[in-house]
């Protein structure tokens, strides 16, 4: 054994200092000690299955009806008043369920960007209609410009804000749960597909460490692009290894094979879902009557105006 | 909880795979007992994992090999026997399937078609079992430790109740604590359950105290069916008449001597020409170098210089490391030529992400990395984070915990001359200093190889020999022998000796005491701050 020495290397730190090595032989081993954060030891928080007490209680299949059935037919209206009444009443539901406006916002922000994008190109090469007000090459402004502009930014967020909430904490598993024992897909692929799934986290840290190496080995020089393509393409000959050696485990666990599998867990449609959908469905029932009633409504795809 | 013991029998067994032209292994003879405790050994390559896949079944159908013989459990064929053998592997991170603590836990009994109170029931049994009791169901697996995660798919396979129960090296990842708690935890299991066990482990003391017997597989010939099964029997007997053959095949046979490999030792290191080769490498690798022969020799003399003035060759001033957040805060450590460091503590404490930085390769959160002047490019140019890719050539090399991140070539021999070529040597000359490191790592019969189909072992060696055949002053190395069997470990101490009396730095991650001991390295232990 060697002799050690304990020296604690802390905050305000000093170095260890060496005698000159006369002899070689006699050099002792000095052992040091590095203090690092303790590890997180704690029991993960339970992550909630969604934002929503109530999107909560739905089954994650439901969530996904029911986001088809609040955007489906919003698609085919193209008016201010129909787009506004649905965004309206969404940001009431989810108060009512338990999201903020605010939150709404926040958790959303991607949406109101790509809004904003269909509102810029909207505005400057929509069709057009009325007066023209300015135009300058292919961009052209006219009286109808703004409304429609409007219209379709606030129907870009009508359509994806609920689908974001809806997704948001959505359980990989329990999605795969409800799509095996509600929608009878193959378990083989869908819960190979998300054994699969997991495996990404692994795959960003194979990707670092591939970088890394390469700039260790002197291959960190070159041009980025190429670089990239060889980093690459070793993360695709890992990603198959780790892919063999998941299929390896899930074989030996008996996966794969044609026999009758049982399921550990419940995935069935309840009361709260068909009122879920139900509700779903309300929103652009509502306002697309609301723009029939008040006679804003214009069909999309037909172009006129 | 307790389960039928199964019955294991193979009668002329073989396997060949579909991509390979000889049999992994043939001939294998045996009849395992119900209730048996099994440690199979053999030489890295004696095919010991086939055969645990084979008798797991997952070797596939006849698109993927040839079979010979047969293998059956409890008189059926082992590829029938669904449910009645469960595997456990080395790799913790590829056999977690579910996000979720007990429906992984579960995901068998699914597959086996067990109605779900049983499924559930069996659960909470195999997870008390294997210690994780404690832990909600619900809790997500991504942060478990290496040995929470091996006895989480030990409580997996045990809630299959198979019969047979098959471990393939489960420790070989693990920190001497996880290896400690998947011990406990089997020795737990197959006293409750009383299932027949079969274990395969490069150190053999691990499991000794668990097995009643011991069989060892030889390497298969390819013109004869010799090989299969060379000894068999009682721990006792077997080690007493094949210890020898055993440790010469790479097992670590109990009570076997630790070779010596501490600094000052040089008439043990002169008796491996590695360190003359070494040397000998060295020179010629840089003759037609960025640098000439004659700067390197003024380099060498230098750095001697700089350690006859005990000046470190690498350092680290108030250091806080970590990739975002720092980990440890205000480190102040010093590296010398001709000596071996090795990091050590508890893991996940975050020695890999200090061997980067140290590596230069990950920029420190605070303080520097410094390295001394005679090394640096330039000497207001001391940090090595800050230097060019080329420039970490013949000072600083890393070699990775994962020897696959570091393969960037399509031939074992062209992934070696990368190095030598990167620092301005023609390809001859490259391929020339890479044949020279082949030769010594013992990997030249596979120069046309790819790397990707190395063996563990083999892979290791190469991701060792393509770094050195870049002449670092410092190698940074991540586990140089996590996995290894006795022979290649053997191999690497010598190795990291004779780089070491080279008048090289280097510096280790390991969990390895044995290693440490037998360079008699400097230990740098990483400790967790106790939580106020």
């Amino acid at each position: 054994m060697s002799e050690s020495v304990s020296i604690r290397v802390t905050g305000t730190g000093h170095g260890k200092q060496h005698g000159p090595a006369s002899d070689a032989a006699v050099k002792p081993a000095v052992s040091d000690v590095v203090t690092v954060s303790a590890q997180d030891t704690r029991e993960d928080p339970l992550k909630p299955a969604s934002p929503s007490w109530f999107v909560a209680k739905v089954n994650p299949v439901s969530r996904i009806i029911g986001a088809l059935l609040l955007c489906i037919p919003m698609f085919f209206s193209l008016d201010l008043v129909s787009a506004t009444t649905a965004l309206g009443i969404e940001f009431v539901l989810l108060w009512i369920g338990g999201v903020t406006p605010w939150t709404v916002c926040r958790r959303t922000w991607p949406v109101w960007i790509a809004a904003l994008g269909s509102f810029i190109s909207v505005f400057l090469y929509a069709k057009v209609s009325g007066r023209i007000l300015w135009s300058v090459g292919w961009i052209v402004i006219s009286e109808g410009s703004f409304p429609l502009a409007l219209a379709t930014a606030i129907r870009v967020a009508a359509i994806a804000v609920p689908g974001v909430i809806l997704a948001l904490g959505l359980d990989p598993t329990d999605l795969a749960d409800g799509l095996v024992e509600i929608l009878h897909f193959s378990p083989r692929f869908v819960y190979g597909g998300l054994a699969g799934m997991r495996m990404f986290t692994l795959l960003q840290d194979d990707w670092r460490a591939l970088g890394l190496s390469q700039r260790s080995r002197g291959l960190g020089d070159g041009n980025a692009i190429s670089r990239a393509l060889s980093q690459a393409f070793g993360l695709l000959v890992l990603s198959i290894r780790r892919a063999t050696k998941l299929a390896t485990a899930m074989e030996a666990r008996g996966f794969g094979s044609d026999a009758p599998r049982s399921q550990a867990r419940i995935s069935q449609l309840k009361a709260v879902d068909w009122l879920f959908y139900a509700i779903c469905l309300s929103v652009p029932l509502i306002s697309l009557g609301v723009a029939i009633a008040t006679g804003h409504w214009r069909l999309a795809f037909t172009g006129g105006a | 909880m307790r389960v039928e013991p199964a019955a294991v029998e193979a009668s002329g067994w073989g396997w060949r795979h579909a991509t390979r032209k000889d049999f992994a292994l043939r001939a294998v003879d045996f009849a395992i007992r119900p209730g048996e405790r099994v440690l199979l050994l053999g030489a890295s390559g004696a095919g010991k994992s086939t055969l645990m896949a084979g008798l797991a079944g997952v070797l596939g159908g006849d698109e993927e090999g040839e079979q010979e013989g047969s293998l059956t459990i409890d008189g059926v064929d082992a590829r029938e026997a669904r449910g009645r053998v469960g595997l456990v592997l080395q790799d913790p991170d590829s056999q977690i399937i579910l996000e979720r603590l007990g429906d992984d836990a579960a995901f068998g009994c699914e597959n086996l078609n067990v109605p779900r109170e049983e499924i559930w029931q069996r659960v909470r049994e195999s997870l008390d079992l294997v210690g994780l009791d404690a832990l909600d169901l619900r809790r997500s697996t991504r942060h478990l430790s290496g040995g929470q995660r091996q006895r989480l798919a030990l409580a997996g396979v045990l809630a299959m109740k198979p019969g047979l129960l098959l471990l393939d090296e489960p420790t070989a990842n693990l920190d001497p604590a996880g290896v400690q708690e998947v011990h406990d935890a089997v020795r737990e299991v197959i006293e409750t359950t009383g299932q027949t066990m079969v274990v395969v482990e490069h150190h053999i003391d691990v499991w000794l105290d668990l097995v009643d017997r011991v069989i060892v597989l030889g390497r298969p010939d390819a013109d004869s069916l010799s090989g299969g099964v060379i000894a068999d029997g009682t721990p006792d007997e077997v080690f007493a008449s094949m210890g020898d053959v055993l440790a010469e095949g790479g097992a670590w046979v109990p009570g076997r001597a630790i070779p010596n490999y501490r600094p000052g030792t040089r008439s043990v290191t002169a008796s491996g020409d590695a360190e003359a080769a070494l040397a000998d490498g060295n020179k010629e690798s840089l003759s037609a170098g960025d640098r000439s022969a004659g700067d390197r020799s003024a380099d060498d003399a230098k750095a001697v210089a700089a350690e006859a003035a005990g000046r470190p060759v690498l350092s680290c001033h108030n250091l806080s490391f970590g990739r975002g957040t720092a980990l440890g805060t205000g480190i102040d450590l010093d590296f010398h030529a001709g000596e071996v460091t090795a990091l050590m503590g508890p893991n996940g404490a975050g020695k890999s992400t200090f061997a980067l930085t140290l590596a230069g390769l990950l920029q420190p959160i605070d303080g520097q990395v410094l390295v001394a002047e005679e090394l640096a490019p330039s000497p207001n140019r001391r940090e090595p984070v800050h230097w060019k890719s080329r420039e970490l050539l013949g000072r600083i090399g890393m070699v990775f915990q994962e020897p696959e991140h570091q393969f960037a070539a399509n031939f074992v021999r062209d992934e070696v001359s990368i190095g030598p070529k990167s620092m301005g040597q023609s390809q001859d000359e490259a391929y020339r200093t890479a044949d020279r490191m082949l030769e010594r790592m013992n990997l030249t019969r596979f120069a046309k190889a790819n790397p990707y189909t190395l063996s563990g072992g083999e892979k290791r060696r190469l991701s060792v020999a393509s770094m050195l055949a870049a002449a670092p002053r410092i190698l940074v190395m991540d586990e140089p022998t996590f996995g290894q069997d006795f022979r290649t470990w053997t191999e690497m101490v010598r190795l990291i000796a004779a780089i070491r009396d080279h008048g090289s730095c280097v510096i280790m991650v390991t969990h390895d005491e044995a290693l440490v001991d037998a360079l008699g390295a400097r230990r740098v232990m990483f400790q967790e701050r106790s939580e106020a």
